[in-house]
């Protein structure tokens, strides 16, 4: 491994191939970034550079704001109800006996079996049944339901890795389980907090389908938006705004990734360990 | 935990004293996981089976059982066999190349130097992109209007003047794996790189004083201690495959000429475009929900029978 002349000349092949593929696989990204602010015929910025792409795209019909907003609501909603339902059932499932623990356990495993794409068509009915049609919130809630089965066996396991001596204690000075939940083992579990909320946010953020079965146009996330703006001028198609769109929804997810890297990636192990 | 109770627990059901208030308790903070799995999860599997038995349209609602008229009725239509056998080939070439491509990351940046983890990182942003993100993003790569690939093409001459490259179905499909194997690439290379970084080094060592050459470690060590890594990366892959729907909708909405067509594309289009028909859509899930389970169980048994020994 010392970097002596010989072994740098014996190693140039790799750094060639290494640094090809790492521009190739930046190379799209750094396209998009760029086009979404050239000129280009057919888009808003037609002469010279600047930002007229993101100028239409701020007042495409409803406007960027409310597009973004509904992204930001559906994907901070879908956030807290990932987290307080796992936090409460990881708690439960790692401290608690309790008749029917194991099938429920197993049922929200399951989840994992059964293909989103195949249990939409039925949510669309079930949520209108609950008037929870075209809404937000309804859309959170299916999302977050998708992410129980990692983020339930990521909180177990995190309440699980506590030792429960320090939460008897707690238990001893006449603290409830629920003080105890909260003042020793929330701090504690926060790592497992921290990652169940990334892929929670990172996947409601990118959400693509959900949306599409389950909310009408005024309720459009962003991601949704965008694919719609681009059919609904079918012939001249401005690709100039749908680059300006790319780059404003994966700003914020490569961003959160360079910042979280760390525990994304240990997040990811602990979750790929299962298998 | 017992200093913790007054109440008596029946001696032989439950383990500890105190075990009755803390089952109560338990139950109250597994509630909303409860609520959530029967709400969202076991009642739309239970619809999903009875609207799959009804005659029930977009619009018009449910009008009554048909059982098994929907059935029959998916795989008699025309498009049912095409559309399994496009995602079948579409999973083999998706998932071949992905768990080579993922296998060949790890394997160059499977140490950790300050450059091999910079390349890991650049390797891994695009996955943090959404997939229908990722789907638009190639979308305007693809385009003849703005798209460099087009551009390319017809200035090595391979086309005549600018062709959008989703044009034929050809081209369509591997601009649809292009798409694919860039997202995902990153991924598995993490996925298989636990795996690689779980083989300890010393048996890495014994095979090199033993005299085997490069290659032979590689087919006789890391391969099949890395099994349970390649397992887990193919079911993945093959599940993921399977479901195919953002990118086809977003690069090609099963075109051209319905060449495209995925299962899941074919649900959604029974459900919203072409027959609006809702009942025959929770049809053709149902029968995708068990081939899936079917399919799972079998990779399952194959992949992980087989190191049991």
């Amino acid at each position: 491994m010392k970097s002596s002349p010989t072994n740098w000349l014996a190693r140039t092949p790799y750094y060639v191939l290494t640094g090809g593929l790492a521009i190739i696989f930046m190379s799209p990204l750094i396209w998009s970034a760029i086009s979404s602010v050239s000129p280009q015929p057919g888009s808003a910025q037609v002469d010279g550079f600047g930002f007229g792409n993101y100028i239409t795209l701020m007042n495409y019909q409803a406007g960027l704001p409310t597009y973004l907003g509904n992204s930001v609501v559906i994907s901070v909603l879908t956030v807290i109800f990932t987290l307080v339902v796992t936090t409460l059932g990881g708690y439960a499932f790692a401290r608690f006996t309790f008749p029917g623990k194991n099938l429920l356990f197993l049922l929200t495993l399951s989840i994992l079996m059964v293909p989103y794409a195949t249990l939409l068509i039925p949510l669309m009915v079930t949520l209108k049944a609950m008037h929870l049609q075209n809404s937000l919130v309804g859309v959170a809630l299916v999302l977050a339901m998708f992410q129980l089965p990692f983020a339930t066996f990521m909180m177990r396991i995190s309440f699980e890795a506590v030792p429960k001596e320090i939460e008897e204690s707690a238990l001893v000075d006449g603290c409830g389980t629920f003080g105890a939940l909260r003042r020793i083992l929330l701090p504690a579990v926060k790592p497992g907090l921290i990652t169940v909320g990334l892929f929670a946010f990172l996947a409601a953020w990118n959400d693509f389908m959900a949306p599409l079965y389950l909310v009408g146009s005024e309720n459009q996330p962003l991601p949704l938006a965008l694919v719609n703006m681009r059919q609904q001028v079918m012939g001249v198609i401005d690709y100039g705004s749908t680059q300006a769109g790319v780059v404003v929804l994966a700003l914020p997810c490569v961003i959160l990734f360079l910042i979280l890297q760390r525990h994304y990636v240990a997040g990811f192990m602990s979750g790929a360990l299962k298998g | 935990m017992s200093s913790s109770t007054l109440s008596p627990a029946p001696a032989g059901l439950k383990k500890r004293p105190g075990s009755k208030k803390r089952s109560w308790q338990g139950l109250l903070y597994a509630t909303p996981t409860a609520l959530f799995v029967t709400g969202l999860f076991v009642v739309p599997i239970i619809v999903v089976l009875i609207m799959s038995a009804s005659d029930w349209s977009l619009l018009g609602g449910n009008k009554g059982t048909n059982f098994p008229k929907n059935y029959v009725d998916v795989l008699d239509h025309r498009m049912f066999w095409d559309a399994v056998l496009f995602t079948l080939k579409y999973t083999a070439i998706a998932t071949i190349l992905l768990i080579a491509l993922g296998l060949g990351l790890a394997l160059l940046v499977q140490e950790s130097t300050r450059w091999k983890g910079l390349l890991r990182t650049t390797f891994l942003i695009p996955s943090a992109l959404g997939l229908a993100s990722a789907s638009l993003l190639f979308y305007a790569l693809y385009s003849p209007q703005v798209g460099p690939i087009s551009a390319f093409f017809e200035k090595i001459g391979l086309t005549e003047g600018r062709v959008s490259v989703l044009g034929t179905p050809d081209g369509a499909l591997w601009a649809t794996v292009f798409l694919i194997v860039w997202r995902f690439a990153g991924f598995y290379m993490l996925l298989l790189l636990v795996g690689l970084q779980g083989i300890p080094g010393d048996v890495y060592e014994a095979a090199r004083m033993d005299g085997a050459s490069r290659l032979q470690v590689f087919g006789k060590i890391t391969i099949p201690l890395l099994r349970p890594s390649l397992a887990l990366s193919t079911i993945m892959c093959v599940t993921g495959s399977l479901l195919a729907f953002d990118q086809f909708y977003i690069l090609t909405k099963g075109g051209p000429d319905g060449s495209t067509m995925t299962i899941v594309q074919l649900i959604y289009n029974l459900a919203f475009e072409s027959k609006r028909d809702l009942g025959l859509a929770a049809a053709l899930s149902v029968l995708t929900l068990l081939a899936l389970i079917l399919i799972n169980m079998f990779q399952l048994r194959v992949l992980r029978g087989s190191d049991e020994k």
